[in-house]
């Protein structure tokens, strides 16, 4: 079953410059699929549009179906429906992710109780369940925290639970891990995996490190300069690149790996 | 530990409170405020003499049954600051609700507004801020007529649109911060996404800024009764006590001296509760602090 299918899709500034160019890709129920490019090659802005959640100023072309329904062109209040229930985003950044100013606990009740209509007690008891799933310790001491009590690692793994308090069918990484120190990196991309896999949920996992996309994706798409230059399976894309950037991409993760080996063989 | 007490309590762990000079500054703030508003709130009940009173002679000095002597017209000076302390508190809270009230609703109209509707709202702050408050009273009041309500009114619409565009650019800064998006994201709808993210996170910068307004609006209603603009007589407004004792002031000093002094009482204690507030209410600050 398509979940999302992406076709043509174009987004412009206001005064004309193409950021994504006629991108094209379809995602299937319980799919995996890796955005790999540089800054700037257009992957966050997908996401967004992928929404209907552009900057001002922006304009997005083509067509977005996300389970069905069409989101280019599509009112907010259509928009507001889908969102949360179809797909759900984690952030590259979870301090500016989370409400600096609301505890932990209300923000992920709020999505939780807009989708379950659970409320006091009982709605307490989910978030503190959503928060043991995400293997936060002492969720308790967590929900009453504000954002900046506690660490980086632990508020992606809020921002996840917020994300999947909407059982959303598709989860949107948006660099989820970027931010987040190596060891703390492998924990959250292996939690992420269980989450997903538990539910069979498909994922976009939109990053430029190709040994992040390898670990969760099943196919990858390459972005460059807002244009798709390749498409595949994951394995193949990294290990047999046939466009010239992906070529380019696959050659530096090697050597940084390269150095790592020569490194601990002294 | 249980999950039923998750939400909505302070975390034991982190001191939410702490900080003796924070607290020492609301305190002084309050204090001082208070004191004026407890003058204000028994002159509703009990007034040392009549308003109108004049049988203590005129100009009289500190003592002898006054307590600060009396004004020209043989009025007693502490009768008249306890109801000025009312016109002051009214002054400022009437200023500040109005500014409130059409500040942040244009405030946030403004923040959504794009393209051309952004740039009209923006230019009419810019002269409703550039335009001086008290010209725009002298109109108000020449419109309407020397009230205390006219003077509150054009005091606040002058404030609103220094509050109007404070909150454009606060709700501009949060629109753009990546839990907005995540609260969309997860489909909450635009007014429960203001009411619940945007609103509290301007409010510790807003409530700073309306505590300075309320002094100034003080302040400004002082300036408007000096000029024979604000609350008509009998009311004794403190503007208009310092403009009355203005000529006597040589012979009676303590007919200038009293208003004068309770007036910046009050001014020093708002902007004192506005520096306590400011930092009580951002939890980042907070943690800093402790």
């Amino acid at each position: 079953m398509t979940l999302l299918d992406v076709h043509g899709l174009t987004v412009r500034t206001a005064d004309g410059r193409t950021l994504v160019d006629d991108l094209t890709f379809r995602l299937d129920a319980g799919e995996r699929l890796g955005l790999i490019g540089e800054s700037g090659s257009g992957k966050s802005l997908t996401t967004l549009a992928l929404l209907g959640l552009l900057p001002d100023g922006m304009r997005a072309e083509g067509s977005v179906e996300l389970a069905g329904a069409q989101v280019v062109g599509a009112t907010e209040k259509r928009l507001t429906a889908v969102r949360g229930r179809r797909a759900a985003v984690v952030f590259q950044e979870p301090l500016t992710a989370l409400d600096p100013l609301m505890r932990v606990g209300r923000q992920i009740a709020e999505p939780l109780a807009r989708r379950t209509g659970l409320k006091g007690r009982q709605l307490r008891a989910a978030v503190g369940e959503a928060l043991d799933r995400v293997r936060l310790p002492e969720p308790g001491r967590i929900a009453r925290a504000f954002p900046h009590e506690v660490s980086g690692g632990q508020r992606q793994r809020v921002a996840l639970a917020m994300a999947l308090a909407c059982e959303p069918d598709l989860l949107i990484a948006d660099e989820p891990t970027t931010a987040l120190d190596v060891s703390v990196q492998a924990e959250v991309l292996d939690l992420l995996d269980t989450l997903v896999r538990e539910r069979a949920m498909a994922v976009l996992f939109v990053s430029h490190d190709l040994a992040v996309v390898a670990r969760i994706a099943d196919r990858a798409l390459v972005l460059k300069d807002g244009r798709a230059v390749e498409e595949g399976p994951v394995l193949d894309v990294i290990g047999a690149p046939t466009a010239e950037y992906t070529r380019t991409l696959v050659t530096g993760a090697r050597k940084l790996e390269a150095a790592l080996d020569l490194r601990s063989a002294r | 530990m249980t999950t039923t007490d998750v939400l909505d309590k302070a975390p034991a762990a982190a001191p939410v409170r702490g900080g003796r000079r924070r607290s020492a500054t609301l305190l002084a703030g309050c204090t001082l405020t208070g004191l004026i508003a407890l003058l204000a709130l028994v002159s509703l009940v009990w007034l040392p003499y009549a308003t109108d009173d004049t049988s203590g002679g005129r100009l009289a000095g500190p003592g002898g049954g006054h307590l600060l002597g009396t004004d020209k017209l043989g009025r007693d000076l502490f009768t008249q600051l306890m109801t000025g302390s009312r016109i002051a508190l009214a002054a400022g809270l009437g200023s500040v609700l109005t500014a409130a009230l059409i500040g942040v609703t244009l405030g946030v109209l403004a923040a959504f507004a794009q393209g051309w509707l952004d740039d009209t709202l923006a230019a009419f702050l810019d002269i409703l801020i550039a335009f001086p408050t008290l010209l725009l009273a002298m109109l108000v009041v020449a419109a309407r007529s020397a009230t205390l309500g006219s003077a509150v009114l054009a005091i606040g619409l002058a404030q609103s649109a220094v509050v109007a565009r404070l909150v454009r650019i606060l709700v501009k800064r949060v629109l753009a911060q990546d839990y907005i998006t995540a609260a969309r994201t997860s489909g909450t709808s635009w007014p429960r996404t203001v009411a619940g993210h945007v609103l509290p996170n301007i409010w510790p910068t807003l409530v700073v800024n309306l505590a300075l307004q309320f002094g100034l609006a003080v302040l400004a209603e002082a300036g408007l009764s000096y000029l024979g603009l604000g609350a008509p007589p009998p009311n004794a407004s403190w503007g208009r006590m310092l403009q009355e004792a203005q000529a006597t002031f040589t012979t009676a000093p303590a007919g200038a001296l009293a208003p004068g002094v309770l007036l910046v009482l009050l001014v020093v204690g708002v902007n004192l509760i506005a520096d306590g507030l400011r930092d009580t209410l951002d939890p980042a600050t907070r943690q800093r602090r402790s």
